[in-house]
């Protein structure tokens, strides 16, 4: 087992002027589960790859432990990749399928079985260890195609979107099971993911990336609470965060006939640069609906209500007078509002809703980074 | 937000309206017989199933959305590159069963016909040394892959087809799923590719011998060691810089006739001389696979596999020095070979006869037979005979090959004539999907 140091690792694609990975710098600890997530192109699986042995490290370096394997080659890492071909021999047993790569290394009888038998236990899978992979469920199978890469004893398991080409449900139940998994064994584990819902519940810890750069690490607490700058804030969470840029008029946020009251600390901290404007962020759980005429009250139109049961979202636009624009995830000129699914108002309505105190997020409308106040 | 109504769409390169009348509402592990060629057999993570399609065969694979859109426009860009795969038909998406519940999409691509899975190649009472030469047959795929740009991520004998051709087998991609293309591969990208290849390799080939198809005496792991050194070695004849001494200039031409001997074409050569000229260094710096077919494309319009074509080239110029017309333009006297010799040969198979193997194919084992024939009468047989003798002892036992889809190893060791046979769509039991 192993830490992995990624040290200004950049790697430059021949012909491009902007690197796919530029100036990398993360250091996973040992055992951890990182989880590297972000948007299409953003850099998050070539520096999987980078780490695998697959793609050119161009300037920095790669450290597995204390050891430098930026010049190695992927076969001498020391690292399996999990999943990325988990077909199942079909007349091998189950210790057969979990076994034959030490077998070919040339490992000793008795300690492939010792190793198939240590993986089955923590895998559930002894009373299947005889039997041919027909015989199993459909999870049993994964967990079987897992138990390959784990008798391998590596020092670091690299996942590149191992969910992508399963159902909905059955993507749902095997993020549960490599999570709690990965904890028993322990094995520092980097895994790479677009969907942030599935980075959130599996990651220690959580790094985006976009256009190559490291945006943010930290755990999902951290990201969700304190998001460093615009693009965090909006990529995490779901839904996504209502983001507008608006006017600061003396304390607060010019909305038009609504307003957002600012921090002091915040106001100070706006520089030139922000051209004496805010951007203000706030999630669709931290509103509250209110009476109209209640004082920072901001009146939505229903455009939409989606309703899931435990909960129920509205998705409307900005109430007339009220000036600025707010995205989301659900796109430009749109706002989520959680609301309780007992009382969910009608289409066309107008509520009205205010930030919950100290549930805004506030950054530099200029540079995206985050006000800390 | 609002619910998106059911919608099939299709998107096809080629637009067969018979593609709407498949059961795209119904699961495709539950469609009904009638509309399947058969059952897949093989190692599979997937849902795959073979339908009939406007006289041909296509193969469906149910797959996530975007995997499957990402599959077909890689294996498009494959076709471009010219590279041996199976041909992408479409993708089907927005399926719904009649309850409303979304269906996952298909990937559809052409059956390539007279294509054998290793499988069933392996369970044919074939040469034993048939191994070998389907490793031969990958590792030249897979350095034509390397070579331009696309890293398969899962190579396998599984992931493979092989089709005949003369005394080897020819290797086509199946599978793209976990591939890339780029601009380059980095050597770990490429060195990555080749071990899994020799894993899954040797995987697979333990696999047939646990299902006691393969003999046990059969060393799978030398077999799959095999394919790094006869992959290192092509690539470094294709790729490797080389250099001799100003005076040692035939070794240009030398080092393009050896990588026509490969069956290479070299569409660009990189030569440079030292500053005082002594030195000269060669570097091959784009090849094309393809040269003997090509060629005889040129000459007689076949088109047919490298092998073959270097068998059919042969016999052109047995044929050119027999008629002693060495002198005369050699696209002149293909084509007088091509109607007088090749074409009235394979004619002469019979119409129940010409699923069993390609002309190409065909007329490479009449060549093998008149070689046989003639050193058993000791004499020249004329083609004439040879055909005759052929479809008379030869073919009738050959197994038909043009559409060898659902065949599993169990199914070939119940009959011990070797011959093929073809999986009746009722038999929906035995089949095997893992994963």
């Amino acid at each position: 087992m192993a830490t992995v140091t990624y040290d200004h690792a950049t790697r430059l694609y021949p012909g491009s002027e902007r690197p796919a990975v530029d100036a990398l710098n993360l250091h996973i600890e040992d055992g951890e589960f990182l989880v590297l997530v972000g948007p299409s192109g953003c850099g998050k699986s070539t520096s999987l790859r980078m780490l695998a042995g697959l793609e050119d490290v161009n300037a920095g370096r790669i450290l597995i432990g204390d050891r430098d394997v930026t010049d190695v080659q992927p076969k001498d890492r020391d690292i399996a990749m999990v999943f990325q071909n988990y077909a199942l021999y079909p007349h091998m047993t189950v210790a057969d399928n979990m076994g034959f790569a030490l077998k070919i290394a040339g490992t000793p009888k008795a300690e492939i079985r010792t190793r198939v038998e240590e993986a089955a236990k923590i895998l559930d899978l002894t009373q299947y260890l005889d039997r041919k992979p027909k015989a199993l469920s459909g999870g049993q199978r994964q967990r079987v195609a897992m138990g390959r890469a784990i008798v391998r004893q590596p020092q670091v398991f690299l996942m590149d979107e191992p969910l992508s080409n399963l159902d909905a449900k059955l993507r749902v139940q095997t993020r549960t099971q490599i999570a709690s998994l990965q904890r028993r064994l322990g094995v520092t584990t980097v895994y790479v993911t677009h969907d942030q819902t599935e980075a959130l519940t599996m990651g220690d810890r959580i790094a985006v990336l976009k256009d190559g750069l490291l945006q943010q690490v930290g755990t999902p607490r951290d990201m969700y609470d304190t998001p460093a700058n615009v693009f965090v804030a909006g990529f995490i969470g779901s839904p996504a965060m209502n983001i507008g840029t608006f006017p600061v008029q003396g304390d607060a946020a010019d909305l038009g006939q609504a307003h957002v009251v600012l921090p002091r600390e915040a106001v100070s901290a706006i520089s030139s640069e922000d051209k004496g404007q805010i951007t203000v962020g706030f999630r669709p759980e931290a509103l509250d609906v209110v009476p109209q005429g209640t004082a920072d009250a901001i009146p939505v139109v229903v455009n939409i209500v989606e309703e899931l049961g435990s909960d129920a979202f509205v998705y409307g636009s900005l109430g007339r007078g009220v000036a600025g624009e707010v995205r989301s995830g659900a796109g430009d000129s749109q706002v989520i509002v959680r609301v309780d699914p007992r009382q969910v108002p009608g289409k066309g309505e107008t509520i009205h809703v205010r930030i919950r105190p100290g549930e805004q997020h506030l950054f530099h409308a200029g540079s995206g980074e985050r006000i800390s106040a | 937000m609002s619910p998106t109504p059911p919608r099939l769409q299709i998107t096809a390169a080629t637009t067969d309206p018979a593609l709407l009348d498949l059961p795209w509402h119904v699961p495709l592990e539950q469609w009904p017989s009638e509309v399947l060629a058969a059952l897949p057999r093989g190692i599979s993570r997937h849902i795959v199933r073979f339908a009939r399609l406007s006289g041909g065969v296509v193969a469906i694979k149910e797959i996530g959305e975007t995997v499957a859109y990402r599959e077909y426009e890689l294996l498009r860009q494959l076709r471009k590159l010219e590279i041996p795969g199976v041909e992408p038909l479409g993708v089907v998406t927005g399926r719904h069963a009649p309850d409303g519940e979304p269906l996952e999409a298909c990937l559809l691509t052409r059956h390539l016909s007279f294509s054998l899975p290793y499988r069933a190649l392996f369970s044919q009472s074939l040469q034993p040394d048939t191994a070998t030469r389907l490793i031969d047959a990958l590792a030249v795929l897979l350095v034509r892959l390397h070579l331009v740009g696309f890293y398969w991520g899962d190579v396998s004998l599984s992931n493979t087809l092989f089709r005949r051709d003369a005394e080897t087998f020819a290797a086509y991609l199946v599978d793209a799923e976990t591939g890339d293309l780029h601009d380059k591969l980095s050597p770990g990208q490429r060195s990555y590719d080749l071990e899994v290849a020799r894993v899954n390799i040797i995987g697979e080939l333990m696999d047939l011998q646990a299902g006691a198809f393969l003999s046990e005496d059969v060393d799978a792991v030398e077999i799959g060691d095999a394919i790094v050194v006869r992959y290192q070695e092509l690539w470094r004849a294709l790729t490797e810089r080389e250099s001799f001494s100003y005076g040692d200039r035939w070794r240009v031409q030398q080092r393009i006739d050896r990588l026509n001997d490969l069956g290479f074409d070299v569409g660009e050569l990189d030569i440079t001389t030292d500053i005082d000229g002594t030195t000269v260094r060669i570097q091959p710096k784009v090849v094309d696979a393809g040269h003997h077919s090509r060629r005889l494309m040129r000459l007689t319009g076949l088109d047919v596999q490298e092998n073959q074509a270097r068998r059919l080239l042969n016999d052109l110029d047995e044929y050119r020095a027999a008629t002693d017309r060495q002198m005369e333009d050699e696209s002149f006297v293909a084509h007088d070979w091509l109607t007088d010799v090749f074409e009235p040969a394979v004619r002469k198979v019979p119409r129940e006869f010409r699923k069993k193997l390609e002309p190409a194919q065909v007329y490479h084992e009449l060549l093998d037979h008149r070689w046989f024939l003639s050193q058993q009468q000791n004499r020249d047989v004329p083609m004439k005979e040879v055909v005759k003798s052929y479809v008379k002892t030869v073919l009738p036992t050959r197994p038909d090959e043009q559409a060898v889809l659902g065949v599993s190893a169990e199914d070939l060791r119940e009959t011990e004539t070797g011959s093929m046979p073809r999986v009746h769509p009722d038999e929906v039991d035995g089949d095997m999907l893992i994963g």
